[in-house]
């Protein structure tokens, strides 16, 4: 085995674990933290794939921004996240074999892909020059400055969407009387 | 180096373990690690098939970039309903929600 595949491999393994653990833990806490885990495994694989980019945008938005956003939630209720009397629904014995099952499906399916044992070949560009190319492509009308508009839309409807649910219920007439 | 058939192999590991999370896991904040988990194994995937079958084309990393809008805004929206219904009904437990349930 070749350094990169050991490297692989070990992210491979410690992605997984985490993955697991985080559906697994009963404790709400340890699961956002076992989450970050598996995020910046993720990241070390994008790393791996020459994606420098989507690595960095992976630590600043999973990482810095929606595990950080899941840990507030989880303290925000606590006492019920905690206080569950099973962690697992009553189906959870249906979900398992599921999963299962889809993880079967899928091995078959992607060994049907044309690239399945493809190995990457050496990229022609420089990576510095595939980060011009991927900021060209994002606002070149010829590119996705569509999609990518509309992405910026959804997120903006997202986040007034967002304050606009979390706001506290407006108090009753009673109460407004008092 | 490293045949694509490790990275796919690796995401529908990763994908399979959210999806268990999102359907047996009881607490809605829970949920929502699962389905964050699903996006970042899709996320693995594409841009995997874009290093190794068409790394000329931009199309892989942008769908990535779409994939990480489309998963912020999720959490962000899904995160302030469980705020909200826990404001309003002292609980986040998924099965104990069944206002809209038949």
């Amino acid at each position: 085995m070749t350094v990169v595949q050991i490297i692989f491999v070990i992210t491979a393994i410690v992605t997984f674990l985490a993955a697991i653990m985080v559906v697994a833990s009963p404790n709400l806490i340890h699961a956002a933290l076992w989450l970050v885990l598996t995020l910046a495994g993720v990241a070390v694989l994008f790393l791996l794939l020459e994606a420098a980019f989507l690595a960095v945008v992976q630590v600043a938005i999973y990482i810095g921004a929606i595990a950080i956003l899941v840990i507030f939630a989880v303290m925000l209720t606590r006492q019920v996240s905690t206080g569950l009397a099973s962690q697992v629904n009553r189906t959870w014995w249906l979900a398992a074999p599921a999963a299962v099952i889809l993880f079967a499906g899928l091995i078959v399916l992607f060994s049907q892909v044309a690239g399945f044992q493809a190995v990457a070949e050496p990229l022609v560009k420089e990576p510095a020059t595939l980060v011009v190319d991927l900021g060209r492509a994002l606002v070149d009308a010829q590119g996705y400055v569509l999609p990518f508009e509309v992405a910026s839309v959804l997120l903006l409807a997202a986040m007034i969407g967002a304050i606009v649910i979390a706001l506290p219920p407006a108090p009753t007439v009673e109460e407004k009387g008092a | 180096m490293i045949p694509l058939s490790w990275y796919l192999v690796l995401a529908a590991a990763i994908f399979c373990v959210g999806l268990y999370g999102a359907l047996a896991r009881r607490n809605a904040v829970a949920i929502l690690m699962g389905i964050e988990l699903m996006l970042n194994a899709v996320n693995i995937n594409l841009i995997a098939f874009w290093r190794y079958l068409n790394p000329g084309s931009m199309g892989g990393q942008v769908f990535a970039i779409i994939v990480f809008a489309v998963a912020a805004s999720e959490a962000a929206v899904g995160l302030a309903l469980i705020i909200s219904i826990y404001r309003r009904r002292s609980t986040v437990a998924a099965d104990d929600l069944n206002l809209l349930k038949w």
